[in-house]
């Protein structure tokens, strides 16, 4: 892991590694939140600063933190950014801040955050860890609003409502009715339907794993050409 | 070598599981028949209707999970669900009601867990304790009052409307409360004499209700003599329920009584057809005693305590859940050993 490239880092955090989809770290907040994609979005936005701070922080004293007191350290930095993005939503999106709740205190509590910072941040370079945790950061937050919009699309048939939460006035106009006369379907609001959604979501990932797998071995199966024998049994390889 | 000798089993009739299938279909004919009787055309047209969404759900996912389907669909095991959901919902429920029970049922609780055979839990209750949750307004205000109460009670195209949508006049007149909704409600402030004055308990226990449950008993009695199922889980599930009752609610001033928790409701529906579906239940009979008690001693306690007021569905479900770990330790005896193995005891 030491030397991977930008581009590795990248996939991992979006895809491959997915915090959310194949780490399954960090459920609770995912399956708490997303109910409507404004609560996704805020609490994705929030844990994302806090694993870029985390993990740039944790890189820098990396060479200075004896092994056997890193993770109390590592914990204690991160206790710190969160209390940041606490104070940083209750100054500027207070309402989205009453209605997360206890969900932002407890983004200290993500296993996301202390996992990117141990197995990442505290072995490599200040930039690789910046981009690593950017990157996951982002693939945690690409699948809350995923889960919170098929939520509140499923639960209550609209789109986007609420958003002036978190980008101001003009946000209120987002909202999408795509059903009329819409019965709230309670399922998908309660926690059951963030677990069944997230299975399905990650259900399909492991589809469109299986998929590229399938594609990739057909394109390198090279047939070879001229040789005298032809086997009649098992595959050319 | 002519002689040939055939060992034991000596059994003949193959057991297929169509067969038992459709013995179960044909045995919810008299509690078909009594619902569409007290209730009017919605059981009816329902338990069409979800055995048509059943069967399309059914064949869709087949074609998904690339299986054969007209295989998997000889074995009835959808339409059984199908019709199952139909005489459970509520007979007004909406056309889309059935459907989420339907689909649900089908494609999640069954076929995502590995199809006939694999489903932990009883794929038609899965589909009722969604919608029943998901949808509290359409499922308590749907259920039509007894026809005989009404003055002008709805034809088959009034019914077939109100459930597809296509009525615009409110359904308030033709549906009431169900009795154990009505007496859970009405004796905390009043006493029994008063409150089984109300028409919806009519004679005897609850008007309608009480045959709907013997045709049921009826059919669950035909399929326990057919060998579909073993005493074990229905006459288990209904002593601790009437036990429960006697001993809880021996009082009719402050709770549901003994008579109204076996006879009104989904008691009998439960007992036959729903709580002994092989698949999802315990296995021996031992354990099938525990299985079938734990059933009725669920239903009593969340009848009573619990703010739903029937509640088969939810028993069943958590019983589900204990069902494996019952098997564990109701291991019967083999043959051969001198202990049975129980839990992670090794046998001797």
């Amino acid at each position: 892991m030491a030397t991977s490239s930008y581009r590795d880092i990248t996939l991992n955090g979006l895809w491959k590694n997915n915090p959310a989809l194949v780490q399954l770290l960090g459920l609770c907040p995912l399956l708490a939140v997303t109910g409507t994609t404004v609560n996704a979005m805020g609490l994705g936005l929030a844990t994302t600063l806090v694993l870029l701070g985390s993990n740039v922080s944790v890189s820098l004293i990396r060479n200075f933190v004896p092994d056997t007191v890193r993770l109390p350290a590592f914990v204690m930095i991160i206790a710190s950014l969160v209390t940041c993005a606490e104070l940083l939503m209750q100054a500027y999106t207070y309402e989205l801040y009453e209605i997360l709740g206890i969900f932002i205190p407890l983004i200290v509590t993500n296993c996301a955050i202390l996992g990117r910072a141990d197995a990442f941040a505290s072995k490599n370079s200040i930039l690789p860890s910046a981009l690593d945790g950017f990157m996951m950061g982002l693939g945690f937050t690409i699948v809350l609003i995923i889960l919170g919009t098929l939520r509140e699309l499923i639960g209550q048939g609209v789109l986007f409502s609420g958003m002036d939460l978190l980008f101001g006035e003009s946000a209120k106009s987002w909202q999408i009715n795509v059903f009329s006369d819409y019965p709230d379907f309670l399922f998908a609001i309660l926690p059951p339907g963030a677990f069944v959604g997230m299975g399905l979501l990650i259900a399909l990932k492991n589809i469109i794993d299986d998929k590229l797998k399938a594609r990739e071995e057909k394109n390198s199966a090279e047939v070879v050409t001229g040789s005298k024998r032809v086997r009649t049994t098992g595959t050319i390889a | 070598m002519g002689l040939m000798t055939i060992t034991s089993p000596h059994a003949h009739g193959p057991r297929k599981t169509a067969n038992l299938m459709r013995v179960v279909v044909i045995a919810t004919l008299p509690g078909l028949f009594a619902l569409t009787w007290f209730f009017g055309w919605g059981n009816l047209i329902n338990v069409i209707w979800c055995s048509t969404v059943a069967l399309l759900a059914e064949s869709a996912i087949l074609l998904i999970r690339k299986r054969p389907v007209s295989f998997y669909l000889g074995d009835y095991s959808a339409l059984v669900t199908g019709v199952l959901l139909g005489l459970a919902l509520p007979p007004l429920a909406p056309w889309w009601v059935s459907v989420v029970a339907v689909g649900f049922a089908i494609i999640v609780a069954k076929h995502l867990y590995g199809g006939m055979g694999y489903n932990p839990f009883n794929p038609a209750m899965v589909g009722f304790a969604l919608v029943l949750i998901s949808f509290p307004v359409a499922m308590t205000t749907s259920w039509a009052a007894p026809t005989h109460l009404l003055d002008n009670p709805m034809s088959f195209l009034d019914t077939l409307s109100t459930i597809f949508g296509f009525s615009t006049q409110s359904i308030d007149a033709f549906t009431m409360a169900t009795p154990l909704d009505v007496y859970k409600h009405e004796i905390s402030h009043s006493v029994a004499e008063d409150v089984v004055k109300n028409p919806v308990f009519g004679q005897f226990i609850a008007h309608g209700w009480e045959w709907v449950n013997i045709a049921f008993l009826a059919g669950g009695l035909f399929l326990m003599k057919k060998g579909v199922f073993t005493w074990h889980t229905p006459i288990s599930m209904l002593f601790a329920l009437a036990l429960m009752s006697l001993i809880f609610g021996w009082d009719a001033d402050q709770t549901t009584p003994p008579l109204l928790h076996l006879f009104a409701g989904a008691t009998m529906l439960g007992a036959f057809f729903i709580a002994t579906d092989p698949v999802t239940s315990a296995v021996s009979p031992q354990g099938k005693l525990i299985y079938g008690a734990g059933i009725g001693i669920l239903t009593y306690v969340i009848r009573t305590y619990g703010s739903y007021p029937d509640a088969i569905a939810f028993s069943v479900l958590l019983m589900n859940f204990a069902a494996p770990l019952i098997d564990v330790y109701t291991q019967p005896r083999t043959y051969g050993y001198a202990k049975a193995k129980r839990g992670t005891k090794e046998a001797e």
